[in-house]
């Protein structure tokens, strides 16, 4: 057992499943320069030492090199592909969206693309363009799979999944909680380390995750917001509410069991989600709950979301756009009575 | 007046070689003939785009590859699965949207393919198969295999983003890919000389330091020529190539287009140098008979494919559903 961030346990995980199965691979931009980043947050740092020819830095080619490693995928290898934000996803979406996701089903299932790719998201200082939470782009896509792990544990875990699934797996990361040291470290980073058990295991694609048990209103929230819906709940049991806190973790599928057994006992949902409200995953949980469990609701459903605005650069603002702890309680007492 | 092939070039080849080609590229005509036939009848769904006039690309490229080379096409696919091997059975039920299909009528038309013969489904975004194609020569670089990816795209593609960023890839990775442009001079109906200031769609190679040629791609012995040298060069590690094949739609872009930007003067040089005519014009003299017999053989062919797709079973409504996910997570 060791502590580890998320960007250590990611980059072990890589590591874990390179050794494993020599069709595993990494392709990315600065991924494995010596004496470089070890990509834009740390995760592949040093791999390239272990594995000279099994680590590719690309050209700033989103679109290309996620078009290649989607046609490795389709020759039997296994390739791990990053964007060093996740925003740059949108130049690479053809090919995610139209062959990655697509190639099994026009093949009539004679093909599998087993591809992973990687993503980071959030809020983190950079204004507009490197700041997005891109989530709620790919979870109606069918044939992609998407998951968003909180902590190291849930990062390597699911990676590994990944890594090992036959369907094309999108990670995403957030940038607050990888735990990147050195000049790539983050300011306002939030822990999100775990501890890592020194054996191989795996977490499941598509199931939830409760992270802390209540009976008074369930809390659904992914990557950072998990975190500060944990610091909701433990200032609301000061006060006598007891907050379910689920990490959806896996956004496409959505694990709707989880979800309907806690709603069904606690009978409130809020949902807290770090992206402007409109068209957001908030949107899918929330028409999901009415489907799966509305009858079990005593009160609507509450979304806790960005503004409607791009994602600003002030300091002031940025905190502003990022829901917290505080706007969770509030909304969270507003349906507790 | 039809002009033929030279005489002191068809000489070069085993008259087996030189009817074969000529079967396999009348296999493509017929074929797309039947297709359009079927399509404006109302007998098929959805919409095509045909091949017509440009079939001595697609025989020329696949004559010159071997069994377990790879091919990846567009949204005018059906000239390059036949070539590539797939039946005309296998297609014909597929464009019908029969549940037996090559895709289990989940591809249609713009997605044919059968991965078991080399031929990745269709992609029918201009331009998406380039980066695939540099990936999946990745992973037979990595494989250490002696596979070669033959990227099919029309002139329009060189024009995308994906064109430079896939070529790109494969220069700097000395992948083994050849890159087939097929310029039949138009991308739908917009002329290739509106779009693009480069005379020569090869002299781009140059741009990411690659070899590249153009070739007539009517003239079918220069096209196998032409992809042979490439393909031993991607097989040598010298790759990836660009070629340049220039050719001629003989149809519509896609359905019921008459093709009216089109100039009469360009279409009737065209339409002279067709490919199936310039090598029957070559082997007729000596081979009247046997070009005759292919001929009435391939009919048949496509008559069987016909009917034989018109009584596939449909797909069952459950079908709508699979081929979505794998089942389960490989340990």
């Amino acid at each position: 057992m060791k502590r580890q961030s998320i960007a250590e346990a990611l980059r072990d995980a890589i590591t874990e499943e390179m050794e494993r199965d020599e069709k595993v691979f990494c392709m990315g931009e600065d991924i494995g320069v010596p004496g470089g980043f070890g990509g834009a947050f740390t995760v592949t740092l040093g791999l390239e030492q272990k594995f000279p020819d099994r680590v590719l830095d690309t050209p700033i080619s989103e679109l290309g090199f996620f078009g290649a490693a989607v046609g490795a995928a389709i020759m039997g290898m296994r390739p791990i592909a990053d964007v060093q934000y996740s925003d740059f996803l949108f130049l690479a979406m053809d090919q995610i969206v139209n062959n990655a996701a697509k190639l099994r089903y026009m093949s009539g299932g004679t093909l599998s693309v087993p591809v992973v790719f990687r993503a980071p998201v959030g809020a983190t200082g950079r204004g507009s363009q490197h700041a997005q939470n891109m989530e709620r782009y790919f979870i109606g896509v069918p044939g992609l799979r998407v998951v968003a792990p909180s902590n190291a544990y849930d990062a390597k875990g699911l990676l590994k999944s990944a890594v090992r699934s036959d369907d094309p797996v999108l990670i995403f990361e957030h940038k607050l909680l990888y735990g990147s040291k050195g000049a790539r470290a983050e300011s306002g980073a939030i822990d999100g380390s775990s501890d890592i058990p020194d054996e191989d295991y795996t977490v499941p694609l598509g199931k939830a995750n409760v992270l802390r048990s209540g009976q008074h209103v369930t809390i659904l929230a992914w990557l950072l917001m998990a975190h500060e819906a944990l610091n909701a709940a433990r200032a609301l049991a000061e006060q006598g509410i007891e907050v379910e806190v689920i990490d959806v973790r896996s956004l496409s599928p959505i694990d709707w069991t989880t979800i309907a057994e806690s709603v069904s006992k606690t009978g409130l949902a809020v949902i807290v989600e770090e992206g402007p409200k409109t068209g957001g995953v908030g949107a899918e949980l929330s028409a999901g709950l009415m489907e799966h469990c509305g009858e079990s609701l005593t009160a609507p459903v509450v979304r806790v979301a960005s503004a409607d605005v791009p994602v600003p650069f002030a300091p002031v603002l940025e905190n502003a756009y990022r829901p917290d702890a505080a706007r969770i309680v509030q909304a969270i007492r507003s349906v507790v009575v | 007046m039809t002009m033929k092939l030279a005489e002191s070039s068809v000489a070069q080849y085993p008259v087996e070689f030189l009817l074969n080609a000529y079967e396999r590229m009348q296999l493509i005509r017929q074929f797309e003939e039947r297709v359009k036939l079927l399509f404006l009848e109302g007998a098929m769904p959805g919409t095509i785009h045909q091949s017509q006039g440009q079939e001595g690309c697609a025989v020329g490229v696949c004559m010159a590859l071997e069994a377990d080379d790879l091919l990846t096409s567009t949204h005018r696919p059906h000239g390059h699965a036949l070539a590539k091997g797939l039946t005309p059975d296998e297609m014909m039920i597929e464009l019908f949207g029969k549940g037996t299909g090559c895709c289990k009528g989940k591809g249609g038309s713009m997605h044919i393919g059968n991965i078991d013969k080399g031929m990745v489904p269709a992609i029918a975004i201009v331009g998406g198969g380039i980066p695939l194609a540099a990936g999946m020569a990745l992973a037979i670089k990595m494989q250490k295999g002696s596979q070669v990816v033959a990227c099919f795209f029309g002139e329009g593609a060189t024009n995308e983003g994906a064109f430079h960023e896939g070529v790109n890839l494969a220069s700097i990775w000395s992948l083994p890919v050849v890159f087939v442009c097929e310029n039949n001079l138009y991308g739908a109906s917009t002329s290739i000389d509106k779009v693009s200031k480069v005379k020569r769609v090869s002299d781009r190679a140059a741009a990411y330091s690659i070899r590249g040629e153009t070739v007539d791609g009517n003239d079918i012995l220069a096209v196998y020529e032409a992809t042979k040298r490439a393909a031993d060069e991607c097989r040598r590690g010298e790759g990836p190539v660009l070629l340049e094949l220039l050719t001629y739609r003989r149809t519509g872009h896609s359905r019921r287009d008459p093709c009216h930007y089109q100039p009469k003067d360009e279409q009737e040089y065209w339409f002279s140098r067709d490919p199936i005519a310039m090598l029957r014009g070559a082997l007729v003299d000596e081979l009247e008979s046997e070009l005759d017999a292919i001929d009435m053989r391939v009919d048949r062919v496509i008559e069987s494919a016909v009917e034989t797709a018109k009584l596939a079973p449909e797909p069952t409504i459950d079908d709508l559903t699979t081929d979505v996910y794998a089942s389960e997570i490989a340990s």
